[in-house]
C-alpha cells in the first residue's frame, strides 16, 4: 500500500508558477500552494493546492488566482457589444449567431422605434449582421439590444473574424490599439467581445490595410510591447507602396 | 504459473527494452479550423484529434438540459494498415469511440455548458496497433488545447503480454505473437493527478498477479507520456 502511495504523488505535476509571473499551465497542474490563495476563474482547489482546470495562462499577481484563456469558443458575458448574425426571425423576435455556445436573442422591444410584426425582415432580415450589447444571461438563453449609438445593422463594409481570445490585444489599454490603427488607416472600426471585427473605411484600400494590421496583431499577440511593434509595422507598409 | 518455465519472449523485434515505449512525438494546434487540435505520434502509429465546441446539440432529442455531453468519433483511414479499411463506421470503430468517450468523461466537466455538445473527430492516418491509446493521449491535448475545462489530464498505453514476458507498448509485430501462451494485448488509461484508471481492456488471458504488475508497468510509462503531452501543450502557448 506504501507503495502505491508513492505512485500516485510521482504522478502529478509539480511545476510551481513563481509570483509576479505569467506561465503556461496545463489542467491538473499545481500552480501555487497554501491556504492564504483564493482560487479565481479557470482554477479549482484540491487541499493545500490551487490547481488549473483549464488550459491558459496563469495569473499570480494577486492572492486570487486564475486563468487567462489561450484558445477556445467565444464565453459570452453580461455588458459584451457582439457582432451577430441573423439566423431566424421567430414571433417576437430575432435569432442571432453570435458564435457562442448559445443563439442569442434579440426582442422587437429592444429596437429604438416601434416595429410592426409583419414588417420584421425590413428591419433585420436573415443573413444580416448586427451589432448589439448583452444584457442578459439566463436561464432561457442570451438577450441582446440595439439602443446604443453604433448598434444596429451594418450594410457595408469589411466583417473579419479573428480568435475571440485575441480581442482584449486588438482593442488594447482603454482602446489604445484601436486608436491607433484608425490613426494609420482612418477607418471605422467595432470590434465585437465575440471575435466578429468590423471595418468600415473610405475605399476597400483601407480596409484590406486595416484588416492586415489586426492580422498582424493576432499573429504577434505574446510580444511585449505590441502597440510600438505595430507602429513599426504600420510605418513598413507604408514604406512599401 | 510455476516460475521454473521460462518466458520464450526474451527479445523484442526492434529491440527496445521490456518497459521501454516507441519513439513518441506530440504535437499541438495542427487543424487551424478546429476550437483545439492535436497530433500524439508512437513508433508507426500516428493519430490525429480535432475538437469542435461547445457548441449547440442537433438532434435536439439528444440534448441534456443538466449538463454539455461529449461525442467521440474514432476511426481508421481507409489506408492506415496493408489492407484497405473500409470507410465509415464499423462495429469496432463504434466500440472505440464510446471507451474513449467513458474514458475522457472522467476528466471533462461540461456542467457549464448546459444542452451543449463537444464533439471530438479522432482519426487514424497510420497504424501499427495502440491506435485508441495513442488516440487517447491525442484527445487529451487537443481538448485541453480547445479551452474545455478539464480536472487533470489523460494519458494512455497498451502493455503486452507475449507469452510470460510484459511489455510496453506493443506494436502490430509482437500483438500478433503466436509462440507460448501466445499474446495478450491490455490497453488503459491513467489520469494525471488523482491517478484513477479510466480504461482497463484485456484481449487474451492474464493471470491476476500478472494483470497487476502489468497495471504498474502502464502507470510509470503514462508518466513518461504525460511528460510529452505536457511539453507539446507549453510550446503552442508561446
Amino acid at each position: 500500500m506504501v507503495e502505491k502511495d508513492k505512485d500516485t504523488d510521482s504522478s502529478k505535476a509539480k511545476i510551481k508558477v513563481k509570483a509576479d509571473s505569467r506561465e503556461i499551465v496545463v489542467p491538473g497542474e499545481t500552480i501555487v500552494s497554501g491556504e492564504q490563495y483564493l482560487p479565481g476563474e479557470g482554477v479549482y482547489r484540491d487541499g493545500e493546492d490551487i490547481v488549473a482546470a483549464r488550459f491558459g495562462l496563469a495569473d499570480v499577481s494577486d492572492k486570487l488566482i486564475k486563468i487567462i484563456p489561450l484558445s477556445g469558443v467565444y464565453i459570452p458575458r453580461r455588458g459584451n457589444v457582439v457582432i451577430g448574425t441573423v439566423t431566424d426571425i421567430i414571433g417576437k423576435g430575432w435569432l442571432l449567431d453570435i458564435g457562442a455556445t448559445d443563439n442569442a436573442f434579440l426582442n422587437v422591444a429592444e429596437v429604438p422605434r416601434y416595429i410592426n410584426q409583419n414588417e420584421m425582415p425590413e428591419h433585420f432580415n436573415f443573413g444580416d449582421s448586427v451589432v448589439g450589447k448583452i444584457f442578459s444571461i439566463g436561464g432561457r438563453g442570451i438577450d441582446i439590444f440595439v439602443k446604443n449609438r453604433g448598434h444596429g445593422r451594418l450594410d457595408d463594409g469589411l466583417l473579419i473574424k479573428i480568435n475571440p481570445n485575441k480581442v482584449p490585444r486588438v482593442i488594447g489599454k482603454e482602446g489604445s490599439m484601436v486608436n491607433v490603427i484608425k490613426d494609420a488607416t482612418g477607418c471605422n472600426i467595432t470590434v465585437g467581445q465575440n471575435g466578429v471585427v468590423w471595418i468600415k473605411g473610405e475605399s476597400i484600400d483601407d480596409e484590406v490595410k486595416t484588416k492586415k494590421i489586426i492580422k498582424f496583431i493576432c499573429d504577434n499577440s505574446a510580444i511585449n510591447g505590441l502597440t510600438e511593434k505595430v507602429e513599426d509595422f504600420v510605418k513598413t507598409m507604408d514604406k512599401g507602396k | 504459473m510455476s516460475a521454473a518455465t521460462k518466458s520464450k519472449y526474451t527479445k523484442r523485434s526492434d529491440g527496445r527494452k521490456m518497459d521501454e515505449l516507441r519513439e513518441t512525438e506530440a504535437k499541438v494546434g495542427i487543424i487551424p479550423t478546429a476550437d483545439g487540435s492535436a497530433m500524439f505520434r508512437t513508433g508507426g502509429t500516428i493519430a490525429i484529434a480535432a475538437v469542435r465546441g461547445p457548441r449547440i446539440l442537433h438532434p435536439q432529442h439528444m440534448q441534456n438540459p443538466r449538463t454539455g455531453i461529449l461525442r467521440v468519433n474514432y476511426g481508421m483511414m481507409p489506408f492506415s494498415v496493408s489492407d484497405r479499411i473500409r470507410p465509415g463506421p464499423s462495429r469496432r470503430a463504434q466500440e472505440v469511440s464510446k471507451v474513449i468517450e467513458w474514458a475522457l468523461s472522467e476528466i471533462i466537466d461540461l456542467s457549464e455548458f448546459k444542452s451543449n455538445v463537444v464533439d471530438l473527430f479522432i482519426q487514424i492516418p497510420q497504424a501499427d496497433a495502440g491506435t485508441r491509446v495513442a488516440g487517447i493521449n491525442a484527445a487529451a491535448m487537443a481538448l485541453a488545447h480547445a479551452g474545455i475545462p478539464m480536472k487533470e489530464m489523460a494519458s494512455a498505453v497498451a502493455i503486452g503480454k507475449l507469452d510470460k514476458t510484459l511489455v510496453v507498448d506493443v506494436d502490430k509485430s509482437e500483438e500478433d505473437y503466436k509462440d507460448g501462451e501466445g499474446s495478450t494485448d491490455i490497453p488503459m488509461c491513467f489520469l494525471s493527478r488523482s491517478g484513477k484508471i479510466s480504461l482497463l481492456q484485456l484481449d487474451g488471458k492474464i493471470s491476476p498477479e500478472e494483470l497487476k504488475q502489468a497495471v504498474e508497468m502502464g502507470r510509470k510509462a503514462c508518466e513518461e507520456i504525460l511528460k510529452i503531452q505536457i511539453k507539446a501543450l507549453k510550446e503552442v502557448g508561446k
